[in-house]
Formats: structure tokens, C-alpha cells, sequence
């Protein structure tokens, strides 16, 4: 029809084609073999879901403070609860619990902080929580001055000593690994050559064998009498290993940073030490945050190996937990409630990290 | 002094302790100098700290009988042979659980890497829960809760689950029928040989005509009839010179047959359920990274579905594709070690486990291990470093 | 530079928890520190395990309470350091602690070879094997063809060769790294039978989901004492272990126990008992200890017999008897040289 105003308005399109029908159309049925794949994941969901469901809400118990209050077949959580102190904070003494829960209670401040844009002065934060802050959790941690009873290593354990492992782990492999990014792209043949042996050696070997060797091999390296502690020898093994990761996630910054600016640094007189220091690192490694969230996820995984030589962390005081005549038999939720505390921290880091990339790349684009 | 200097004069060079070169060997004969030192003191400090333990030093161990046993090994060996030889079974027991882990996640990391991307909005969420969840959970909680369920959920020896009364399941393992081969089946893989060496020359005639003449020839029934068909004559020429051993229920356990224990099984599992998830999205990241104008040049040249995405996106996603692969390749090889969690004989639990605690020669033993895992790991360096030349070669 | 620099901040790092250790100076450096540094086992029930607030108990352990309490008067100032089978020796030969107590057995090689002394046994242990009843095994000769479940790197796993070899039969090794692994595998029914010394097979059997399933076959295959290792060269030290090992078996043997030693000390007129609680005789001047050292220990950890029962036999739920652990006059082979 046409009418004096020209063509009429458009026609809405059919309801088959908008809102909820339109979208389960074209996004569950738009062919024979989508429809067939639709009601295979439908059966796949259903075959997993609701065995699940019932297993972990359900049947399950969640009350009680001994295996007996666990009789409705499903999951037992009671022993999760019963155990929850042991799983945070390992032999840790209980009056010393708020010394942990302060140091972490820092450490999440300050992160927030520096995720804060209208902060000012963020690098100074950055530079604290690099090196202020371990001293202060080692002193919270350890004890020794202020007045704090030392709490030797021996009782350190569970989630805590996870995050240790796999803070110190990072922090410290930081400085080395950013060395070592640097001499592999340096220009003098040996250090670049050293450089390259250091991180190809650690890089190729698993990371089990680097922890058996701090353990076992470390005692013969060192000059007779000298002993480290055993967290200590696993530390170093971590630390060693993953310079060779964090030089490597370095090196991939000092690459994306354009030849202008080494060009640029050049120009104006800089020497070797300043143009890096002021110019290139600054800009380097703020372009590897994801890759070092990244590297610390990687990190934060592989601390449960130290299993095999016997410390205990989350994993280990988990199925000590369930060894323990006790509470024999609930394995399930054991590993069940050590993988649901694992996915919680390397999903919401990898999250942000992928955050991190976008907001970095809008920043950067050209 | 600059100022102390007389108009007319040149400008002094740098003095020469100043300048880049000699500092840069100064440094270094300072960096070697110090390497030197801290070998040698670790060194003597290790030879000092031996021979003070009385700990026996040398590779004289190997030679020595181990006298224990060993749950799978691929070659004969018997308690009787030596530690050296433990070294090679558990290097092939590593190698086994690497070869079969890389072969289970590249087919479970395609599927689901394509399925992430699948227009089907039921099954790329599903894909990516999966993908999500199994990444973020450390690979030894779930080796030790696969080879747990695994355990707990089979039945005993005596109640096995069986297929036709050559296939049994139960805690012990999966039995399967072993192939035994007479003497004649070498007539079969002769026969096999040149099968291969048909289809490539197949192939090959097939492309030379087409870029010829233009015209197509399908090969891949033909290809699947000759590689099938000549082995299956040659075995019918040769009087069937095969029988199976089936598995049989004698005393406490299964005998005979092939067995897939549960370690393996467990440790297979997490392997490559964990590491598929990272090779999902090497998959993903390398399909989206060929722009989609590609896809629609090619429906433009008048290419259809299937040859747009064998001769144009997937060649182009490979690039991005195989070095993430490679990596995690590598990784599935020394996560292989984990092993040792759940008793899988393999390099690190056998050799740097159970020798190392005979012997006590911790060093010897470590430094071959190491040494084992570092040669895999550069010479899949190197692989990667000759494809990352050709490939960019054909880059334009 | 950067492996100087890694190595100087290591060491730095270090010396907040470095113990520096010179031979024969073991007793010094302890006197110093104020604990005895001891490994055990990650976990063995009876020989040594955690509470749920990480206080270590065991049969094991009371040999480093005892010798803790000769030192210092309390039994309570000991550090333990759970240590794999792999860890053991070095960690021991390293100075990190001062005694292994940890089931660990004395053969020839381990006593000559590697630098350490075996200071005494506190428990004469053999290997023997377990398996759940409904198999229907009666003896380990028997077992041809099972499948077994072992710890790996120790000598139950050369010794369950050397017995199969011998008597000519065959077997499946399944090795675990820790005993609790290999129970949890033989408790699922990986193996048709349970390797390892007989104490600690009772151990584990309470570790299993139906104790009553499972038994503890009567063969015995091999003779394990079992006692804590010191260094070698540091006679005062390993004289203290070893004779506070033998202070609470003289103990038990008089008669004395954590309850009567007290009225004892006051007014027993037995020689033997006032040598041993040091109001005669000796006393502790050649060991370097004070006089009430013996005193101390049966105080706080008990006389043997009150170790064992406590631990291992009736009073705890492993119910093991004194066997080969008797005393020499009461049917075992439990002998200390006296005190005088």
C-alpha cells in the first residue's frame, strides 16, 4: 500500500524470528544436527547435574562434629567443617591465627589499592607490596621481633602455606627473571649465553625433579654443617625454577616495546642502566601484568607437588585430613573441597588477567 | 675538563676505561670469573660433603643387580637385571604415558577448542564450563581424584565386568586379548608398507594431474580401500598368521593379555583431560585469529565449505596453532612425572624414586633424570624453531 | 653476577633459619638452640603422628621426648620434622636434625656406609604381610601370583624380591610413596595383599574402612630392628640417645613408672634404682646430663613399657603385643646393659 508519506514503517519482523523463540532458533535449532547436538548436551547436563546436586546439597550433612552425624549417603561436610582450621592454617598455633589473617588482610588492601586508579602514587604501592610488605609478613609469619613468638616453619600449613609458596615464589623470581630477560637480550656473548643455559636448563626439566633435588641433592651443595630449613630448600627449588618462566614472560615485554623508545633513550645520552631502569622496564613490565597473573596461576597450581616431598600444604593437610582414622572414607569431599578452593583463586585471577590484557591493549592501541 | 681544554685541541676520546667495550669485557671476564667460582665451591663443597658421608660416587651403580620388581615394563626385565636397566624401563614407561597423553588431548582439545566455537549456543557453553573448570584445578588433585574414582568405582577381580568374554574390566586394569604373531606375518606388514607407499605416490599423481588438467580425482575412499584392502589379502595369503591371547581369570588375578593398570589409566586421564583444555584454546585462538574476511574472499573465489576451511582457514590457524601445541606437548611430557603420586612406574618414579633410594647416589640419579627430560625438551625446541623459519618463509 | 646474586640472597635468606652444626659438637649446638630437632615419619599411627593441632605422639617420638627430657628436664622441648623415606638420611647427615627416630631399620650398610650410628632398637620389628579376609589366604605361601602394595625405596621392597625369588613364586609390585597411599590402594582393592614390617601393618589395618576385614598373616620374612640413628663422630651425643633408650627399658625392668618414680626416688632402697634415678653412683656427670636425667624421663614419658602400651599395644588402637619386645626375663629380647 502506499500512501502519501512514501513506503509505510517497517513491519515487525515475525515472532519467530525475536525474543526468546527467535533466539532458541538460531541458537539451539537452526538445523537438524544442531537440534540433535542440543538435546545431547541437554542429556549430558542432566546425566551430570543431578547426581551432583543431590550428591553435594541433597543427601548431604552439614552439621555435627564427628563422622557420625554423616548418614544420608550424600556428601559429608561435617569433616570440611570439623577440619576447616586445619585446611587454612596448618599446625599453625590457634592464638597466632590472627597473625595470618592480618598479613593477608595487607596484602588484599594494598592489591585493591593498586587496582584503584584514582590512588595516587601507585608505583610507590607497587614498590611496596614488591618489597616492603614481604619483610612485614615474614615477621608476622615468623615471628621473632615485636614482641611476636617465633612459629617455626615445621607448623606452617594448609591454604597459607600455599599462598607462600607461590608468593615468595613470584616475588622473588621476579628480580632474577627480569636480570635474566635482560642479559639474554644482551649484546655481550657470554652473559647472553650464560643467560640462555640458566633459563633453557630450568624451563626443561619438570618441576618434580627440581623440588627432589632441592631436597635430597641441596644438602650436598652447600658447605658442610650449613642446613636449610625444608621450606626454605623448597622455596629455593621454586624460586630457581620459575626466574627461568618469569625472564621468558619479561623478555616477551621487551620485545613488544617499539625500537623508538630504545632509539629515543639512546638519543638523548642515556646509558645502558638508565634507558632500562627509566624507559624501557617501566613500560615492559607494566605490558607483562597478565603474564605474570598468568605465571602466577601456573605457579599457585604446581605448589601442590611439594605434596611429594612432604610438605604440608592445602592438598597435603587435606588428605592427611582424610587418612586420619577419624574421618577415613571421605575422600570425594576432600578433593572435591580442595579443587573447589584451587578453581576459586585461578579463576578470578585469570579473569582479571584477561581484564588486565584488554584494558592494557585500549591503552596501547594505535 | 672541559673547560680545562685549549680552544683548537680535539676533543678527547672517552678515556678507555670508560668506554662500552672494555667495560663489557670487564664484565664479562667478571661474570665468568664468578661463575667459575661458585661451580667450584659447590663442587669441592659436594666432593668434600661425599666423601665425608662415605656416599659412593660414579656410574658404576648402573651396572649393579636392583632386585626389586616393577609394575609395567615394555621391555623383559626381571629383578635380576640392573639398575641401568630400570633406567630404561622407566623411560618408556615415561614415553608411553607421553605419547598416548599427547595423542588423547589433541583429539579431546580439537573437539572441544571447535565446540567453544560452535554456533550451537548450548554446546560452546558447554565446552567452555569444561574448559574453565578442569584448567583451574591443580593436574595432581586430579590425578589423584581420577586414579581415586577409579579404584573405588571397578569392581573386584572376581566380579569382573567382561565384553564377550575377551574384554574385562575391574581394579586390576582393563584386560584386552594380546595379538600374538606367527611366523608368516611379516608377509603382512610388508604388505602394509607398500600400501603407504601406493597411497602417497596416489596422492601425489592425483595433485600433479590436477594442477595439470584441473580435474579432481577423490582419493580418499580409494586411498582408504588400498591401505585396508592389500594388508587384509596379504594376511588371507599368508594362512591368517594371527591369534589372540585372550586374558583368563587364573589364581588371584587375570593372566595373559594385554592390561591397561589403573595407574596408567588415572594418570592418562588427568593428563589429558587437563592439558586438552589449553590446547582447546590454542584451537580457539587460532581459528578466530584468520580474519573472517578470508572466509568470505574464499566463498567469493566460489569455494565451498569444506575446501574453504582444509585450504584456507586451517593452514593459516595452524600457524598460530602449532607453537601453543608444541609447548603443551612439552608440558604433557614433564607433567608425565606426576606419576609418582599414584605409583605409574614411569622415569621419575621409578628411576629417580625407587633407585635412587637403593643406591642413595642422589646426584648421579637426579642429574640423569634431568638430563632425560632436558633432550626431549630441546630437541622439541629445536622442531619448533626450524617450523617457525618455514613457516615464516612462506609468509609474504 | 645473577647466580651470585641469587645465591647471596639465598644465603641471606637462609640465615635466619640455618643451623650451623661441627662435628662432636651436636650436644653444644642443641644446648644453644634449646630443642631437640628430630625426623620421623610423615604419619605411621604408634610410631609417630599429628594431632589435629599438630602435637606429634608416638613410639618414635617418645625416644626424642626422652632425650629432650634428660636435657632439659622437659620432654616437651623437641621439634619434629616429618621426613620421607628418600629425605631421611640426609637430612640427617646435613646437621638439619639432630636424631632420626623414624622406624628406620638397622642393616650393615645403613650403619657403615653412610656416615651415621644406630644409637639402640626401640622395636624389633619383621616384615609380614596383610590381606583382607575374603580372599582366603592362610599363609604367605600361598600368595603366588597376587598382586602387593609396597612402599617404595625401603627394604621391605628387596625383601619381598628376595622371598618370592626363593621360594620360587611369582608377584605384581604396585609401590607407593608414602604408607598412607599404599594402605588407601590396598583398602580399595588395587592388590590382593599388604607388604611392609608388622607393626606397621597393624598400623595401617586401623587405617582401613572394615579393620575386621582384613588380616595379618603369620609369616614373618625378615628381621627389621628398628631404633634411632645419630651422625657418626659425635660420641657424647649418641651416648645420650642410646642411654636414654636404655634408661627407660632399666626403668620398666625395676620397676619404676611415671606414677611411683616420685616416692621411689624417696624412699626405695634398691641400689639399681637409686643408681638409676641418680642418687648413687654415676649419676649423669659422664654424659654431660644432670643427675635426676633419668628421673626426668620416666617422669615424663614413662617407662618402655609405658611407651609401648601407650602407643602401640593395648592402651592405643593398635593392640600390638609386647612379643619380641618383652623384656629378656619376661620372653622377649628387649635387653639394656645396666646403670652403674
Amino acid at each position: 500500500m502506499i500512501t502519501k508519506n512514501g513506503s509505510l514503517p517497517d513491519q515487525p519482523p515475525p515472532t519467530n524470528s525475536i525474543g526468546v523463540i527467535g533466539w532458541l532458533r538460531r541458537n539451539l535449532f537452526a538445523s537438524v544436527l544442531n537440534t540433535l547436538l542440543t538435546f545431547l548436551a541437554l542429556y549430558i547436563i542432566y546425566l551430570g547435574i543431578v547426581p551432583a546436586v543431590n550428591w553435594v546439597f541433597v543427601n548431604s550433612d552439614w552439621v555435627g562434629d564427628s563422622r557420625d552425624a554423616c548418614s544420608s549417603g550424600g556428601a559429608c561436610w561435617v569433616f570440611i567443617a570439623a577440619r576447616i582450621n586445619l585446611f587454612m592454617y596448618g599446625f599453625y598455633p590457634e592464638e597466632g591465627y590472627w597473625r595470618i589473617n592480618l598479613a593477608f588482610a595487607i596484602l588484599v588492601l594494598l592489591l585493591v589499592l593498586l587496582n584503584i586508579r584514582q590512588v595516587p602514587r601507585r608505583g610507590w604501592i607497587a614498590a611496596f607490596t614488591l618489597i616492603g610488605y614481604p619483610i612485614i609478613a615474614f615477621y608476622l609469619f615468623y615471628g621473632g621481633a615485636f614482641g611476636l613468638t617465633v612459629v617455626d616453619t615445621h607448623n606452617w600449613g594448609g591454604l597459607s602455606l600455599t599462598l607462600i609458596l607461590s608468593g615468595v615464589g613470584i616475588v622473588a623470581s621476579l628480580p632474577i627473571g627480569v636480570v635474566l630477560a635482560l642479559g639474554r637480550n644482551s649484546q655481550m656473548p657470554i652473559v647472553k649465553a650464560a643467560s640462555i643455559v640458566f633459563i633453557e636448563f630450568w624451563r626443561g626439566v619438570p618441576l618434580i625433579t627440581v623440588l627432589f633435588m632441592s631436597s635430597v641433592m641441596l644438602p650436598l651443595f652447600l658447605p658442610e654443617g650449613t642446613s636449610f630449613d625444608k621450606l626454605l630448600r623448597a622455596m629455593i627449588g621454586i624460586v630457581l625454577f620459575e626466574s627461568a618462566y618469569m625472564a621468558e614472560v619479561v623478555r616477551g615485554g621487551l620485545a613488544a616495546i617499539p625500537r623508538g623508545q630504545y632509539e629515543a633513550a639512546k638519543a638523548l645520552g642515556l646509558n645502558y642502566w638508565k634507558s632500562m631502569t627509566l624507559i624501557i622496564l617501566p613500560q615492559a613490565l607494566k605490558l607483562v601484568i597478565p603474564g605474570i597473573v598468568n605465571t602466577f596461576i601456573a605457579l599457585f597450581k604446581d605448589t601442590t607437588l611439594v605434596l611429594i616431598i612432604g610438605l604440608f600444604d592445602l592438598l597435603t593437610t587435606i588428605e592427611a585430613g582424610f587418612k586420619h582414622v577419624s574421618w577415613l572414607g571421605f575422600a570425594v569431599e576432600g578433593y572435591v573441597f580442595a579443587a573447589l578452593i584451587y578453581w576459586i583463586f585461578c579463576f578470578s585471577m585469570s579473569r582479571y588477567s584477561q581484564n588486565l590484557e584488554r584494558k592494557l591493549h585500549t591503552g596501547h592501541a594505535r | 675538563m672541559a673547560a680545562e681544554k685549549q680552544p683548537g685541541e680535539l676533543p678527547t676520546k672517552a678515556a678507555w676505561w670508560r668506554r662500552p667495550v672494555f667495560r663489557s669485557v670487564v664484565f664479562q671476564v667478571l661474570l665468568v670469573l664468578g661463575l667459575v667460582y661458585v661451580g667450584n665451591s659447590l663442587l669441592n663443597n659436594t666432593l668434600y660433603n661425599l666423601e665425608q658421608r662415605g656416599i659412593s660416587t660414579g656410574f658404576g651403580f648402573l651396572g649393579v643387580e636392583a632386585g626389586f620388581g616393577i609394575l609395567q615394563t615394555l621391555i623383559d626385565y626381571q629383578e635380576t637385571d640392573t639398575f641401568g636397566r630400570t633406567f630404561l624401563v622407566g623411560l618408556l614407561n615415561t614415553l608411553l604415558v607421553s605419547f598416548l597423553g599427547i595423542f588423547f588431548a589433541t583429539l579431546i582439545g580439537f573437539v572441544m577448542g571447535v565446540a567453544r566455537l560452535s554456533r550451537n549456543w548450548l554446546i560452546a557453553k558447554l565446552a567452555m564450563v569444561y574448559i574453565e573448570t578442569f584448567r583451574n584445578i591443580p593436574l595432581l588433585l586430579q590425578i589423584l581424584f581420577w586414579y581415586f574414582i577409579v579404584l573405588n568405582k571397578l569392581p573386584h577381580p572376581r566380579q569382573s565386568l567382561e565384553m564377550a568374554e575377551t574384554l574385562f574390566l575391574n581394579k586390576r586394569g582393563l584386560y584386552l586379548p594380546a595379538p600374538l604373531f606367527e611366523s608368516g606375518f611379516w608377509m603382512v606388514w610388508a604388505a602394509l608398507a607398500l600400501a603407504v607407499a601406493a597411497v602417497v605416490f596416489l596422492a601425489r599423481w592425483t595433485h600433479a594431474r590436477q594442477a595439470r588438467t584441473g580435474e579432481q580425482f577423490h582419493t580418499f575412499y580409494v586411498s582408504l580401500a588400498i591401505l585396508f584392502g592389500i594388508p587384509l589379502l596379504a594376511y588371507f595369503a599368508a594362512g591368517s598368521p594371527l591369534s589372540w591371547e585372550i586374558p583368563e581369570l587364573k589364581g588371584f588375578n587375570f593372566k595373559g593379555g594385554l592390561v591397561v593398570i589403573p595407574e596408567l589409566a588415572a594418570l592418562l586421564l588427568a593428563l589429558s583431560i587437563y592439558t586438552a583444555t589449553f590446547i582447546a584454546e590454542a584451537v580457539r585462538s587460532g581459528i578466530l585469529a584468520v580474519s573472517h574476511g578470508q572466509t568470505e574472499a574464499a566463498f567469493a573465489l566460489g569455494l565451498r565449505h569444506g575446501p574453504t576451511l582444509r585450504l584456507i582457514i586451517i593452514p593459516q590457524a595452524l600457524r598460530v596453532i602449532i607453537p601453543q601445541l608444541t609447548s603443551q606437548y612439552l608440558n604433557l611430557t614433564k607433567n608425565s612425572s606426576l606419576a609418582t603420586a599414584v605409583g605409574y612406574p614411569d622415569l621419575v618414579s621409578v628411576f629417580a624414586g625407587t633407585t635412587l633410594n637403593q643406591t642413595g647416589q642422589a646426584i648421579e640419579v637426579i642429574a640423569m633424570t634431568m638430563a632425560v627430560y632436558l633432550t626431549i625438551s630441546l630437541s622439541i625446541s629445536l622442531f619448533m624453531n626450524w617450523y617457525n623459519r618455514k613457516k615464516q618463509l612462506v609468509e609474504r | 653476577m645473577k647466580k651470585i646474586y641469587a645465591l647471596t640472597s639465598a644465603v641471606a635468606l637462609a640465615a635466619t633459619f640455618s643451623v650451623t652444626v661441627h662435628a662432636g659438637a651436636t650436644l653444644d649446638a642443641v644446648k644453644s638452640r634449646g630443642h631437640v630437632q628430630c625426623g620421623t615419619n610423615t604419619g605411621v599411627p604408634g610410631f609417630a603422628t599429628p594431632d589435629d593441632k599438630g602435637n606429634w605422639s608416638g613410639i618414635d617420638v617418645d625416644v626424642c621426648r626422652a632425650v629432650a627430657a634428660a636435657l632439659f628436664g622437659d620432654a616437651g622441648k623437641i621439634q619434629i620434622t616429618p621426613l620421607t623415606a628418600k629425605e631421611r638420611f640426609t637430612a640427617l647427615q646435613s646437621g638439619e636434625i639432630d636424631i632420626l627416630s623414624r622406624n628406620t631399620t638397622w642393616t650393615l650398610t645403613r650403619d657403615t656406609s653412610l656416615g651415621l650410628n644406630f644409637a639402640g632398637v626401640n622395636y624389633y620389628d619383621g616384615q609380614g604381610f596383610m590381606v583382607k579376609k575374603s580372599l582366603g589366604v592362610a599363609s604367605a605361601k600361598e600368595l603366588d601370583g597376587a598382586s602387593f602394595c609396597i612402599q617404595a625405596g625401603t627394604t621391605t621392597e628387596l625383601n619381598l624380591t628376595d622371598y618370592f625369588r626363593s621360594n620360587n613364586m611369582a608377584y605384581t609390585p604396585i609401590t607407593f610413596d608414602t604408607s598412607a597411599e599404599t594402605a588407601a590402594a590396598f583398602d580399595a582393592g588395587r592388590c590382593d595383599a599388604l607388604t611392609s614390617d608388622q607393626s606397621q601393618l597393624y598400623a595401617l589395618r586401623i587405617q582401613l574402612k572394615n579393620p575386621e576385614g582384613a588380616v595379618v598373616l603369620p609369616e614373618i620374612i625378615s628381621k627389621e630392628p628398628l631404633g634411632p640413628v645419630v651422625r657418626q663422630g659425635d660420641d657424647e651425643w649418641f651416648n645420650i640417645v642410646r642411654w636414654s633408650l636404655y634408661a627407660m627399658l632399666n626403668a620398666e625392668e625395676l620397676g619404676v613408672t611415671s606414677a611411683n618414680v616420685d616416692e621411689m626416688a624417696a624412699n626405695s632402697k634398691d641400689p639399681n634404682v637409686l643408681r638409676l634415678l641418680g642418687k648413687e653412683g654415676i649419676k649423669g656427670s659422664g654424659m654431660g646430663l644432670n643427675d635426676n636425667w633419668a628421673h626426668n624421663i620416666i617422669k615424663q614419658v614413662g617407662n618402655y613399657a609405658e611407651s609401648f602400651e601407650r602407643n602401640v599395644g593395648q592402651g592405643s588402637p593398635l593392640k600390638i603385643a609386647r612379643g619380641l619386645n618383652a623384656l629378656w626375663n619376661k620372653g622377649g629380647i628387649q635387653y639394656a646393659p645396666p646403670i652403674r
